[in-house]
């Protein structure tokens, strides 16, 4: 065994591990708006289990297109489709016969603005729970504080879990956004600009949590952030107009790209 | 490169290029005038080599508080974050380049005034110009980002090794041949000394290149050729005694 092997992974600092698992497997991946408006072209992409993956790129190039296809959000909109295969653990998940519910259940998702429901803080992550289990009160307390805690809000609203949660500040309210997300035991968590309307301190929170869960889950993020990609990401995936142009892991996109356009982008160069 | 959509950034990183650039004229102006102090015992040059590494350390500042500036406001990615970080590097070489040309021109006011046969100054000469060469080649290099001519410079450094290790043995032998050499052949072969370590900054800026170009590291098992450091002169046996008048 090399003596690399055994010293832990610093947080933060983190190497993309090339070997782990791979989550989900995107292939030739096309999808269309209701106008006919090609959002993404073959997109072809691999996700490592417990890693957490960048998707970077101008405003328009499909990234957040590509995040919400992973748990077909985008069917709420008429017209919309994807065609191609997303196999989630060998499965693929645009299948017709596949229960959006579940999947949504595996796989959830934290939008830019936070979105808590109008009720109080734990029923707000008791929410998602109820509606796929059964549980008694106890097992139920357990599994909002267990959320909670993963989500680093714990010890900030344990005194007042019956207040609303729309009483809290803008980084709490991402945060039980998030332990609504993560009550629901998913194995994939989709992060579309997280943090994009959050302070920096917050913004801070929020990075050190997904570090976090990434022990636990695969973690996608969409960011304009480059910082926050170099800094949170294992793999980035960088997207232009519709395409994949180059992925790879996260320390090398940022110190040494192969394609050009990444650079351009990354570098601040983009036309 | 540049085009930056803010343009202010591109003004920075040339600005960046601008005194490296300038760095290098000073620094290879220093190393060539304080050689010809030395051949020509010109203490005059000398002076004006010694007055020059102020400007050089000035400026050595100055990049470094701009790169670390840059980097704070700007967070460069990629090329930009290489080339930031290779000025800083770049500009260390330089300033040490520097100082130890104003070393070689300290050791010329010193053995100035001393009448030796020039056959020994010579060999120093001769190694002073092949560093000259490398040095200008190795700005010539960063300034176009030449990867395969910083590459050349980085494989002619064994070389100068050698040579080196040739010059410590010829000194150590007029040493030995009569003591009245002594203190000139020690300041010569500091002299020696030094020009060898400027053949090593000029190839840790041809390591730069390599990185600035390529974003990865050269192998840092540069083959050498400095054997000084295990190098001695045998005294040879003590004349007999002159036969008793």
């Amino acid at each position: 065994m090399s003596a690399t092997a055994t010293v832990a992974p610093t947080p933060g600092t983190s190497r993309a591990d090339e070997a782990a698992p791979i989550r989900i497997t995107v292939k030739d991946l096309d999808f269309y708006y209701e106008n006919g408006f090609q959002g993404l072209k073959h997109i072809n992409l691999n996700f490592h289990d417990r890693q957490v993956t960048a998707l970077i790129g101008p405003s328009g190039c499909g990234k957040s297109t590509l995040l919400r296809t992973f748990n077909r959000i985008y069917s709420v909109y008429p017209g919309q489709r994807a065609e191609g295969e997303i196999l989630l653990d060998g499965r693929n998940i645009l299948d017709p016969a596949i229960d959006l519910n579940e999947l949504r259940a595996r796989v959830g998702m934290v939008f830019q603005k936070p979105t808590p429901f109008p009720m109080s803080i734990y029923d707000n992550v008791a929410f998602g729970i109820r509606l796929y289990e059964r549980l008694g009160r106890a097992d139920l307390d357990a599994r909002v504080e267990e959320a909670l805690r993963k989500a680093a809000l714990w010890d900030e609203v344990k005194d007042k879990l019956k207040q609303s949660g729309m009483g809290l500040s803008g980084g709490q309210q991402q945060r039980l956004c998030i332990a609504r997300t993560v009550a629901q035991r998913p194995e994939v968590i989709l992060f579309d600009e997280p943090t994009s309307a959050l302070d920096p301190i917050s913004t801070g929170r929020i990075e050190e949590l997904i570090e976090q869960l990434r022990a636990e889950f695969t973690i996608a993020i969409v960011t304009h952030n480059m910082q926050q990609a170099a800094r949170i990401s294992q793999f980035t995936a960088f997207m232009y107009l519709g395409e994949l142009i180059e992925f790879g892991p996260t320390t090398r996109m940022f110190m040494n790209p192969s394609k050009q356009q990444t650079q351009d982008y990354i570098t601040g160069r983009f036309g | 490169m540049s085009n930056h959509i803010v343009t202010s950034y591109d003004t920075d990183l040339q600005n960046l290029r601008r005194s490296i650039a300038e760095m290098g004229g000073i620094a290879e102006k220093m190393m060539n005038e304080a050689a010809t102090a030395l051949v020509r015992r010109d203490s005059a040059q000398a002076q004006a080599v010694i007055a020059a590494d102020q400007r050089l350390d000035a400026l050595q500042r100055e990049i470094e508080e701009r790169a670390i500036l840059l980097i704070a406001r700007r967070q460069p990615m990629a090329i930009d974050l290489r080339e930031t970080i290779s000025a800083i590097r770049v500009s260390g070489d330089l300033e040490r380049i520097g100082d130890l040309a104003k070393n070689i021109a300290k050791r010329a006011v010193a053995i100035s005034d001393q009448v030796q046969p020039q056959k020994i100054v010579v060999g120093v000469q001769h190694m002073s110009e092949l560093v000259q060469e490398q040095l200008k080649d190795v700005l010539d290099a960063y300034a176009t980002q030449n990867v395969r001519a910083a590459h050349d410079v980085w494989e002619r450094d064994g070389s100068i090794d050698a040579l080196y290790t040739s010059l410590f043995r010829e000194l150590l032998t007029y040493m030995m041949e009569d003591p009245r050499n002594i203190s000139f052949c020690t300041h010569l072969l500091f002299c020696a000394k030094n020009v060898e370590r400027i053949g090593d900054h000029t190839t840790n800026i041809a390591e730069t290149i390599h990185y600035l170009a390529t974003g990865e590291n050269l192998p840092t098992d540069r083959p050498k050729n400095d054997r000084s450091s295990q190098t001695t002169v045998e005294p040879q046996a003590p004349a007999p005694p002159p036969p008793a008048a």
